[in-house]
C-alpha cells in the first residue's frame, strides 16, 4: 500500500504505531483515567476531538512559520496556540452545549498538557503531511488512543474482581498489563506494509 | 506574593541539602511520584539515550526553576501557568538546538522526545509547586535534586534494557558471546515491563520498611 495514502496513514497511526503503546505518548491519562470503560471512552472521545483541533492549528502555524522563515519559534507557538485554542473551545462548548460540556468537561483542561497532543503536532510537521493527511492522521491517532484506553479499562475492571497480592496492586500491575497490550500491538507491524 | 511566604529555613544548611536529597530518593519523580512517564519509557532503550535525556531534562528543569524563582514576585497569579510554559518552552528549544549541534546521532535517537520535554509534568510541577514559592538558591537545589533523581531512574531502566536487550552497556559488550539477546526488552513492551518491575521492587521495599516499623 502507498505510504502516503489516507488509509495507510490512518491504520499506521491507529494500530501499527499506536500513540500510547508504541510511542509512549499520553501515558498519564492512560494510567490515570482507565478505571472504568465509561470514563475511558469519554476520555478517548475528548482526546480525539482536541487532536483534530490542534492538528488544524499546528498545520496553520507551520505554514505561517515557513512563510516568515522562523522555524525556531515552532515549539513555543505550538504549545501556546494549542493551549489557548483548547481553552476557547472549552468555553464555547460550555455556552453552546452544557450536556457535552459535562461529558468532556473535567478532561478538556487536562488534555491540553497531554504529550500526545503536542507529539501529534510535531510528528505531522516532521512528515510533511498536507492538510487532509493531517486530519486523517489526527483521527487515526485519536482512534488508536481510544482503543488502547478502552481495552485497558476493560482489563482493569476485570482485575478489580480478581485476587492479586496487595504489593503488586496499583501502578506496577497496570504497567505489566500495558506491556502485554503493547506486545499484542507489535503484531500489527506487518499490516498495510 | 509577599516576602513572608519565603520560608526562613532557606538559610539553614540542613534544610538546603534536604531540598536536594529528597528528589533523589524519598520523592523520586519517577519511582515514587510516577510523573513524566512518557520519556522514561520511550528513550530508555539504551543507557546512552537515557543519560542524554536525563541531562537534557535536568538542564531545562534547573534553568526554568531559576527563572521562575527570579520572577516569582512579578508574574501575576492568573497567567502563571502560561508564563511557566513559555519559560520552559524557551529552554527546551535551546536544548533541542544544543543537542543537534553536539551530537546528531543522539538527536536522531531521541527524536521528538526532546521537544516533548515541554509537556513533562515534572518540570511544570516543580515550577508550580516549588520554584514559584521559594528562594532562588533553594529552587535551584530542588530542581537539581529532581533532575538527578529523574536521570537516575532513566539510567536504572536504560541499563537493564540495554544489558538484557542487546548484551551491551554503553555500547561495550558485557555478557559475553554466548548470550542470546532478549530483543523483547528493546521493544515498547519491554519498557513497560522493566518500569513495572522497578516499581514492584520499590513497593516491596516500602512494604518491608513499614512492616519493620510496625514490628518495633
Amino acid at each position: 500500500m502507498n505510504q502516503e495514502s489516507l488509509g495507510f496513514i490512518f491504520i499506521n497511526a491507529c494500530f501499527i504505531n499506536n500513540f500510547v503503546l508504541a510511542y509512549f505518548l499520553g501515558i498519564c491519562p492512560f494510567l490515570g483515567v482507565s478505571g472504568s470503560i465509561a470514563t475511558a471512552s469519554r476520555m478517548g472521545a475528548a482526546v480525539t476531538f482536541v487532536m483534530l483541533i490542534s492538528s488544524i492549528c499546528a498545520f496553520g502555524i507551520h505554514t505561517l512559520l515557513v512563510a516568515i522563515d522562523a522555524p525556531y519559534l515552532e515549539l513555543i507557538s505550538y504549545i501556546v496556540v494549542i493551549a489557548s485554542t483548547v481553552q476557547t473551545v472549552e468555553m464555547f462548548i460550555k455556552k453552546v452545549s452544557p450536556t457535552l460540556f459535562r461529558q468532556l468537561g473535567i478532561f478538556l483542561p487536562l488534555i491540553t498538557t497531554n504529550c500526545a497532543i503536542l507529539g501529534l503536532a510535531l510528528f505531522q510537521t516532521n512528515r510533511g503531511y498536507n492538510f487532509v493527511q493531517c486530519l486523517v492522521y489526527a483521527l487515526g491517532a485519536g482512534a488508536g488512543f481510544t482503543i488502547a484506553i478502552v481495552i485497558m479499562a476493560g482489563l482493569r475492571e476485570e482485575l478489580d474482581l480478581s485476587d492479586v497480592p496487595g504489593v503488586v496492586r496499583g501502578t506496577a500491575l497496570a504497567l505489566m498489563l500495558a506491556g502485554l497490550l503493547s506486545l499484542t500491538f507489535t503484531g500489527f507491524a506487518g499490516l498495510g506494509g | 506574593m509577599s516576602t513572608s511566604n519565603i520560608a526562613p529555613a532557606g538559610s539553614n544548611p540542613v534544610m538546603d541539602t534536604d531540598a536536594f536529597i529528597k528528589g533523589l530518593w524519598r520523592e523520586n519523580p519517577v519511582f515514587v511520584q510516577v510523573l513524566g512517564m512518557c520519556p522514561v519509557l520511550a528513550v530508555s532503550n539504551t543507557a546512552i539515550n537515557a543519560l542524554a535525556m536525563g541531562v537534557a531534562a535536568t538542564f531545562v528543569l534547573v534553568m526554568s526553576s531559576t527563572l521562575v524563582s527570579l520572577f516569582r514576585n512579578f508574574i501575576p497569579k492568573q497567567v502563571r501557568i502560561a508564563s511557566f510554559i513559555l519559560i520552559i518552552a524557551t529552554f527546551v528549544t535551546i536544548v533541542d538546538f544544543l543537542i543537534q549541534a553536539i551530537s546528531l546521532d543522539v538527536h536522531k535517537a531521541l527524536g521528538a522526545f526532546i521537544a516533548l520535554i515541554v509537556v513533562n509534568c515534572i518540570i511544570l510541577g516543580r515550577a508550580e509547586a516549588f520554584a514559584s514559592k521559594n528562594s532562588l538558591g533553594k529552587s535551584i537545589l530542588d530542581a537539581l535534586g529532581m533532575g538527578v533523581g529523574f536521570t537516575f531512574a532513566l539510567l536504572c531502566l536504560g541499563i537493564v534494557r540495554e544489558v538484557l536487550g542487546a548484551g551491551t552497556l554503553f555500547d561495550i559488550p558485557v555478557l559475553g558471546d554466548g548470550f542470546q539477546a532478549w530483543s523483547i526488552m528493546l521493544l515498547p513492551g519491554g519498557g513497560f515491563f522493566t518500569l513495572g518491575a522497578w516499581l514492584l521492587v520499590f513497593s516491596i521495599m516500602r512494604e518491608r520498611k513499614k512492616n519493620k516499623a510496625v514490628a518495633k
